[in-house]
């Protein structure tokens, strides 16, 4: 077997007494597109906020194609290649495509100590390549993101992650709050990810939307993972039954 | 063009812009054609860009989704501590360095205070408004410092530089400043980071972004801003009272938020901050120069601000409204 290009042993989180992972090891293999289900307060979301560096783990091993990480914050997350999409949508509103596309990683004309000028033709371009590359077609890169739909959003989010060119995609509950014809929309992008050989972990409590577009099922309840099989090797009943 | 119109519609400072024009033109008629002398824009340009000033930092810090009621105790505390400074023996711009070093610590402590302690800088800041006022009264001993005329080259920050008259060197500190913080707004990605801190601060920190340094920066600049403002002012009125600045602070905020910037963050413009602040100006003075009762001036701004933010929420949800499609 080869080498899994993430993996997490004995992962362990407490939250002020309550014991939120208990040990959770897990492997990822490359190209994989691996369902997290659960239900809430299930651990889904405290593993997925310690790989994308929003918390750290209290015990426990991360390791990227064979090698221990240290994931400190959402920045060395990025360095490392994993890019997280939240719930809660992980952009800004009120500012333009082109500009939410490269936040924190602004292409720079020229700099003094990391503070430089925007190259913004370079932004629109890239950014209208980089959505063009998901098949979502906007017709400005200067149309600020709190106008589009909430499907079209994650569609931008997953663009921005495709052009930072990430190895492992985190889809933190992407469908949430969308309109069915907007979650198939999603569930596109996903499978989308898969043709294009990147890692996915598509966490959902809905199961429906998991095993749309899934080919590996992990199951979580009350820190730690009771159930891990090819999505061909269980059922929708199965997994709600576990849980 | 339906496109550039709804943009348009949705620039936040459009409200007070339209305003700005009606009432130079109400205060024109109204003071039969007293208003626009070069006499009266001409004292109305020597407090604009001290008040202006202070203004665009206090939007800035808005703009990233912070507050800072010390500007005004900061404005008396800068140019008290220079002159201190100065008739103790310092060299002039050793004193004036000294004296933005200062402001600089107090904009670091109100922006690491609040991050620090995860306290509301309203708090913090209104801590410091106290706490900056009594300093001030503390450097000068109760006397306030004597600096003659000609002692101190003031004519490089006050100085008339046209020959007749109307515009001070100050004029061109202010513009040249405001040009470079709109510049770090809009063209760099401090700027870029500032409004993502300001506008939803949960993607900001999850994209990355040194949130906490970022407002630390900025409450520095603000605070940078109100003192030089308050230097400006000492040394055109060459002298150094202790309680120079005061109700300045809401006032900064009253101008920010005519000229649309949001509370919440996020939402603004630098150019918005100064037609806020000229706004004020021109009530204050074409209230005087129409005769009309100057105790009303309070009032005035009070309406104005309501109905300003009021202007720019239906401006902006009518080019909301507009429908442009998104998808091609």
């Amino acid at each position: 077997m080869n080498t899994p290009i993430i993996e997490t042993r004995n992962l362990h989180k407490w939250y002020s007494g309550v014991h939120a992972l208990k040990g959770v090891s897990l492997q990822v293999h490359k190209g994989e597109a691996l369902g997290l289900v659960g239900d809430n307060g299930a651990g889904k979301s405290t593993l997925i906020n310690i790989l994308s560096g929003l918390h750290r783990a209290d015990d426990g091993e991360i390791l990227l194609d064979g090698q221990p990480v240290d994931i400190r914050n959402p920045k060395d997350a990025m360095g490392l290649g994993i890019e997280t999409i939240y719930q809660y949508n992980s952009m800004v509103p009120l500012m333009t495509i082109s500009r939410n596309v490269f936040i924190g990683r602004e292409p720079l004309k020229w700099s003094v100590g990391g503070i430089g000028i925007l190259d913004e033709k370079k932004m629109r371009q890239d950014s209208v390549k980089a959505i063009a590359d998901v098949d979502l077609h906007l017709r400005s890169p200067d149309a600020l993101v709190g106008e589009l739909s909430g499907g079209q959003r994650q569609g931008v989010a997953i663009a921005r992650a495709m052009h930072f060119k990430s190895k492992v995609m985190i889809l933190d509950e992407p469908t949430n709050h969308l309109s069915v014809k907007e979650t198939a929309k999603v569930i596109g992008f996903v499978k989308g990810l898969k043709a294009q050989g990147v890692t996915t972990i598509f966490i959902s409590h809905n199961m429906h939307h998991v095993f749309a577009c899934c080919d590996r099922i992990v199951a979580m309840a009350l820190g730690q993972i009771v159930l891990d099989k090819p999505a061909s090797e269980t059922s929708i009943e199965e997994v709600s039954e576990i849980l | 063009m339906r496109r550039l119109f709804k943009l348009a519609l949705q620039k936040p400072e459009l409200a007070s812009t339209i305003l700005l024009l009606l009432l130079v033109i109400l205060f024109e008629i109204r003071s039969n054609g007293v208003f626009i002398t070069i006499d009266n824009i001409r004292g109305v340009l020597g407090l604009l860009p001290e008040t202006a000033l202070v203004a665009v930092g206090v939007t800035l810090l808005m703009i990233c989704g912070e507050f800072d009621l010390s500007v005004g105790s900061v404005f008396a505390l800068m140019p008290m501590t220079m002159a201190v400074l100065v008739v103790g023996g310092w060299p002039f711009w050793l004193a004036v360095l000294a004296g933005l070093a200062l402001c600089a610590v107090i904009g670091f402590l109100n922006g690491y205070i609040s991050n620090r302690f995860e306290i509301p800088s309203f708090i913090t800041t209104l801590g410091m408004l106290f706490m900056a006022r009594s300093m001030t009264v503390v450097v000068s001993g109760g006397f306030p410092p004597r600096i003659k005329p000609g002692q101190v080259p003031s004519w490089i920050f006050v100085g008339f530089v046209d020959g007749g008259g109307i515009i001070r060197a100050s004029v061109l500190w202010f513009a040249g400043i405001a040009i470079l913080i709109s510049l770090l707004l809009a063209r760099t990605n401090f700027g870029n980071w500032v409004r993502a801190t300001g506008g939803f601060l949960p993607a900001a920190q999850a994209m990355g972004i040194p949130t906490g340094r970022v407002k630390i920066a900025c409450f520095m600049i603000c605070s940078i801003l109100a003192g030089f403002a308050g230097m400006m002012q000492s040394l055109r009125l060459n002298s150094f009272l202790p309680s120079i600045g005061e109700g300045m602070e809401l006032q900064a905020v009253t101008a920010a938020v005519i000229g649309g910037t949001s509370l919440a963050g996020g939402v603004g413009s630098i150019i918005g901050g100064l037609i806020g602040a000229t706004l004020i100006r021109i009530i204050d003075n074409g209230m005087v120069m129409s005769q009309i009762d100057a105790n009303w001036f309070k009032f005035a701004i009070g309406a104005l601000t309501i109905f300003a933010v009021i202007g720019n929420a239906w401006l902006r949800r009518r080019g909301r409204a507009m429908k442009v499609e998104t998808d091609r």
